[in-house]
């Protein structure tokens, strides 16, 4: 993965639209064949920045390329690029068929060679017998996965997806978020996903660049997003994260000594301290999973605090519990997997929390 | 008590407030237009007696009229010109909406909208006299080329077909702007950068995309301006100056001035035939073109 060609580069990339910047200085690399998203909340530029690669919106300054040549003057009908539009623009007045074969119009073959390709394309998508159908007569589904035919079929060097997904229900979403992944392995495109629904893209992609006010906070794959945030935005994005103030006491080699409120002396290795503090303040942050509520007799492996549980609220699979731990007025959320056996605990009770020092990261 | 329990629940259903709110117009139509067709048609079937009707079955209208070659004719001019004034009205009514939805900003629509209605704010007596003035010997377009020099005689561009085009053309032209509008609103503009980013031009996206889902706007412009120009009769007269008449012309001097009204009921049942006809092809092309294609 690591040797991978680059298939897209952005080079400091501006986009105004009139006085409002919409995109900051984009620098970023997208490899051939990742599985690559744009995440962020609605208005960061994400989408923006998927159309400036499909040649729908023009760079203030900067430069796009995609597989090594220059894109100012290349029109969209003219790039190595495919779309799945949000609302999927599925042409009302053509069938399944002459949606999916709408771009074959300018390519060579017979017209039995281009029948052919629309049936392959629809039965990779799962919509063999389709092709005969009015476009308007499909379910969301459905006019998802001709969309994605349409495009695949003229084999582009980048798919590009804007959020694809958003207008199915959850089940739907899964399922196609699994089918997505299964089909971009078997035709090996680049695809370029816009979402805003960090567990999707924790799902589906090789690596993630997080967007927020027109510019990339962090780039990094899946794991390094959730574990090592690199700012107190993207932590708070991604997934649920706690948050405790501290206080650097020194650093000493590759050791940050901490004093953390609730938590005490803590000693961590400079590594985990990746993260940015947007406001000045210092403070650590660790996922509700890396803490573990401690039953009758149970010993912590590493460190354990005690608090007192403010809440629970039960998941079925999981129950979150959210415990004031003793010395701090914020309350942290700590998820526990519901084994078998082992009794939900009521609100109002004593516990006591173990954690790890290694699990934690600092924003300064 | 059973009687008036029911009178109750019937006036509280919807169906029945549905009739209450549509039998005021209803009963206009019925007495004001259903009333007088069912007349003229039953007039069209009488025998023509010297300043009465006489009340007697005939078909003899009918076979009159249409070997009438004067009434072909004048059939035939009717059709050619409202059909010359819909391609015109059409033609300049598509590019005119095209722009309107696709170049003006949002903010702006409503405002290209009502200035296109402005000529609306005379009356059509006077628009079709404007022509007049500006098409007549002593017109705005004859001075204007006598003083740059280009002409010595006037050029004769009243009394004939074309004139008669150019008025109901501008006309008309409002009526078909907006439907043709209305439907190029409805198209989702991200089909028109599917069609680009799949490899078409502006020009072919607009051939493949735009046009066949702009095609219902413009059936029903085409029978906005055909079905009402074929009937006209003001412009004919004033513009036509008695010497080019079209259908309603020949219906108005069979009734008043011969006043033979079976015969000019013929004459009106057949036009209203021939509209009909013209119409029920249009609206089976718009199913066509609405409809997906196999």
């Amino acid at each position: 993965m690591t040797t991978r060609p680059t298939m897209i580069e952005f080079q400091d990339v501006h986009k105004y639209y009139g006085d409002y910047h919409a995109l900051r200085g984009i620098n970023a690399t997208i490899k051939a064949g990742e599985f690559f998203s744009l995440l962020g909340p609605s208005g960061c530029g994400k989408t923006t920045l998927l159309r400036t690669i499909a040649g729908f919106e023009d760079i203030s300054s900067g430069a796009v390329m995609i597989d090594g040549k220059h894109m100012e003057h290349v029109p969209a009908n003219q790039r190595p690029t495919n779309m799945v539009f949000q609302s999927y623009a599925i042409f009302p007045h053509l069938t399944v068929e002459q949606n999916v074969g709408f771009g074959l119009r300018r390519e060579a073959g017979t017209t039995e060679e281009k029948a052919r390709r629309v049936e392959e394309a629809l039965e990779m998508v799962n919509l063999k017998g389709y092709g005969r159908r009015a476009a308007h007569a499909l379910s969301g589904g459905q006019r998802q996965r001709v969309a994605l035919a349409r495009a695949l079929i003229l084999k582009p060097k980048v798919l590009l997806l804007d959020e694809p997904l958003s207008a199915l229900d959850k089940k739907m979403r899964e399922q196609m978020q699994v089918e997505l992944i299964k089909l971009q392995r078997q035709v090996g495109i680049t695809f370029v996903l816009v979402t805003h629904d960090q567990e999707e893209a924790l799902v589906m992609s090789d690596r993630i660049a997080v967007m927020f006010e027109g510019e990339i906070l962090q780039l990094a794959e899946p794991e390094v997003l959730y574990r090592r945030p690199n700012s107190r935005q993207v932590a708070e994005f991604i997934g649920v994260m706690n948050f405790l103030p501290a206080f650097v006491l020194g650093e000493a080699g590759d050791t940050v000594q901490l004093e953390v409120a609730g938590l005490g002396r803590v000693d961590i290795e400079a590594a985990q301290s990746t993260g940015r503090a947007t406001d000045g303040t210092v403070s650590v942050g660790f996922r509700p999973e890396t803490l573990t509520i401690l039953y009758d007799g149970q010993k912590a492996m590493d460190r354990e605090t005690p608090g007192t549980i403010e809440e629970v609220v039960y998941y079925g699979d999981m129950t979150y519990y959210d415990v004031r731990l003793d010395g701090v007025e914020k309350v942290v959320r700590i998820s526990m997997r519901n084994v078998f056996g082992r009794p939900v605990l009521e609100y109002g009770s004593r516990t006591r929390v173990a954690w790890s020092a290694g699990a934690l990261v600092l924003f300064r | 008590m059973a009687k008036a329990n029911r009178w109750r629940r019937m006036t509280r259903t919807e169906a029945f407030s549905g009739y209450m709110l549509v039998s005021p117009t209803a009963l206009y139509a019925l007495l004001l237009l259903a009333a007088p067709l069912a007349t003229i048609v039953a007039f069209s079937f009488f025998k023509d007696g010297y300043l009465t009707v006489i009340h007697e079955f005939t078909l003899q209208n009918y076979i009159d009229t249409w070997s009438d070659e004067v009434f072909r004719a004048i059939l035939t001019r009717s059709l050619f010109v409202s059909g010359m004034v819909t391609l015109t009205t059409v033609l300049i009514a598509f590019p005119i909406a095209y722009y309107i939805s696709f170049n003006v900003s949002p903010a702006m629509k409503s405002r290209w909208l009502f200035l296109i209605t402005i000529p609306f704010w005379t009356s059509y007596l006077i628009r079709v006299f404007l022509w007049k003035v500006i098409l007549g010997f002593n017109g705005v377009i004859n001075s204007s080329l006598d003083i740059v020099g280009l002409i010595d005689q006037p050029l004769n561009m009243l009394n004939n077909v074309q004139a008669i085009v150019v008025t109901l053309a501008h006309a008309y032209a409002p009526f078909a702007i907006l439907p043709i509008f209305v439907a190029l609103e409805k198209i989702d503009r991200s089909l028109l950068e599917a069609g680009q980013d799949l490899g078409e031009s502006r020009l072919m996206t607009f051939w493949r995309v735009t046009l066949p889902l702009a095609m219902p706007g413009v059936v029903a412009a085409v029978l906005i301006v055909f079905i009402p120009t074929i009937g006209d009769y003001v412009t004919p007269q004033l513009i036509g100056g008695g010497k080019v008449p079209m259908v309603a012309n020949l219906i108005q001097a069979r009734m008043l001035d011969l006043d033979n009204k079976p015969m000019g009921s013929a004459i009106a049942v057949s036009a209203m035939a021939i509209v009909t006809l013209v119409s029920l092809v249009f609206l089976f092309l718009n199913r066509r073109f609405l409809r997906v294609q196999k």
